[in-house]
């Protein structure tokens, strides 16, 4: 098995497929990273230095921004990542939305309710 | 027979075909519901219940929902007979039940606590009449139908690292072959495309259904500001983070992986609503698995694959539920609830392709009668979706 694997060439981070121990060298997709703290299996890796207020790239997309100075070789976790999701904060600028929103709240899906399950 | 894929299934008088043949024991009220698990009790496994909390005592949308939901599991297309047992005095109206299910030519009747006289003469005059249906359904033959004629559901819970890696993926590459085949998928649990909504959107035909995705996600935002709360309590929950998942972005880049990578996002709708076209369709639902795949079978499909990394036993009431994992551990530890480890994919031993391969064949080989984990360990669970306090 890969000690780690990296999902997208645009990533970030790499998922660790087995527990890696400090003091090991790996070499992913073309990084050559010192692993410089215990990483469990299925945690993230840094495969290069990430700055506070960054994001992190997994998946090719950011999966939210770094809340701490991240060193290449670093296990990444909630420690040093943070959503930017769900918290109430609208993500998407009010602008984008406003064109969109005209269109009238159809909550049930009436206009498309055409195979006769309509209960009402 | 011929070359397309295809399963046995049960063509109904609507169009419509189910890979089972339930009689469907719906209570109209909570009140109503051990009788309807008793007589469902005695007439298994053909006779399967919808036990559920509701039906009086709720203010308009969660009365509409309750409602909505159940007569969608009297039309449904797994379902070839219903028995709907009453109190009398409560919202759910009966009739409206019966009436959903006539409208799909399905044999319906009602008997009602109150004017039958009470628990005892309401099960044993439920039970002989759900015996009778049971008895012509069982006799009813499966006909070859096209692979083109399911819905599957896409659904994932207990999420570890594998599941964005190999079960999710291997699902996707499912969703797309049946799609690319003029079939149709699934996809619920809005707070786990968020993070992803940019590459469903994309997908999307038609400007309005993109629209629609986002309205839906931004609502969901929006109420977790308004209880005053912050939804990285529950998402990702403690076990996701144990596995090694950190945000609800990357849980959803993982999860949203299960819609495939090509099929077009052609609907969103509300919950338990019919889905109507062909392709992928998200379905406004919560994240918790029960509720999520109690309304995407209300829906109308008739499978429901559920990916897990860290292992869960949920079924279904009327729709069978393939369990398929990435983690080799919980393969061997949850042996009885998995159908099928695509741990290969993990350690190289297998190609994803390998993996949807047999996944894609247990899909037809199910909705040809296979029973899956959950129903031969009578794994039924239901829960209708509600948002606003009871009254």
């Amino acid at each position: 098995m890969k000690a780690a694997l990296v999902i997208s060439e645009r990533d970030n981070v790499a998922t660790a497929l087995q527990p890696l121990e400090p003091g090991r060298e790996l070499t992913l997709s073309g990084h050559t990273i010192p692993v410089r703290e215990a990483v469990p299996s299925g945690h993230k890796i840094a495969l290069r230095a990430i700055h506070a207020g960054e994001a992190v790239i997994k998946y090719g997309s950011p999966i939210g921004l770094a809340t701490a100075e991240i060193a290449a070789g670093a296990h990444v976790h909630t420690h040093n990542l943070a959503s930017t999701r769900g918290r109430g904060d609208l993500e998407v600028p009010q602008a984008d939305l406003q064109p969109r929103l005209a269109e009238p709240p159809d909550e049930r899906n009436g206009a498309d309710r055409k195979n006769g399950t309509d209960t009402r | 027979m011929n070359d397309r894929p295809g399963f046995h299934g049960f063509r109904r008088s609507d169009g419509r075909v189910g890979t089972r043949n339930h009689v469907l024991v719906v209570p109209t009220v909570i009140c109503s519901a051990v009788v309807a698990e008793r007589v469902a009790a005695a007439t298994q496994p053909i006779g399967t219940a919808v036990p559920h909390l509701a039906g009086c005592g709720q203010l308009g949308p969660d009365m509409r929902v309750t409602h909505d939901t159940l007569a969608a599991y009297c039309g449904h297309p797994n379902v070839g007979a219903v028995v709907v047992i009453a109190l009398g005095c409560e919202q759910v109206v009966a009739q409206t039940l019966a009436e959903a299910a006539r409208r799909h030519g399905k044999p319906v009747e009602i008997v009602a606590i109150q004017s039958e006289g009470g628990t005892v003469r309401t099960t044993e005059k439920a039970t002989s009449i759900a015996r009778r249906f049971a008895d012509v359904l069982a006799a009813q033959p499966r006909e070859w139908c096209e692979a083109s004629e399911l819905i599957l559901s896409l659904k994932c819970g207990g999420s570890d690292y594998t599941s964005g890696l190999a079960s999710n993926p291997t699902l996707g590459r499912v969703t797309d072959r049946l799609v690319a085949l003029g079939g149709t998928a699934v996809l619920g649990e809005i707070a786990e495309i968020m993070g992803a909504e940019h590459l469903l959107a994309s997908r999307a035909t038609r400007p309005a259904t993109a629209t629609r995705l986002i309205q839906i996600i931004t609502r969901v935002e929006t109420e977790a500001r308004a209880l005053g709360l912050d939804i990285r309590g529950t998402q990702p929950s403690p076990g996701n983070i144990r596995g090694g998942l950190t945000t609800i972005e990357e849980k959803s880049l993982g999860a949203t992986h299960k819609g495939g990578e090509a099929a077009p996002l052609e609907d969103v709708v509300a919950y338990a609503a019919p889905i109507t076209r062909k392709g992928l369709t998200v379905m406004d639902t919560p994240g918790l698995d029960v509720e999520s795949v109690t309304g995407m079978v209300g829906g109308g499909a008739q499978v429901v694959v559920f990916t897990t990394g860290l292992g869960t036993p949920t079924g279904n009431p009327i729709a069978p539920v393939i369990k398929i994992t990435g983690n080799a551990r919980t393969a061997r530890q949850m042996a009885d609830n998995i159908d099928l480890d695509v741990s290969g994919i993990m350690d190289d031993t297998e190609t994803l392709d390998a993996a949807a391969d047999r996944l894609f064949a247990e899909v037809l080989a199910v909705a040809s009668g296979q029973p899956t984990s959950a129903e031969r360990l009578g794994h039924r669970e239901f829960a209708i979706h509600r948002r606003n306090p009871t009254i």
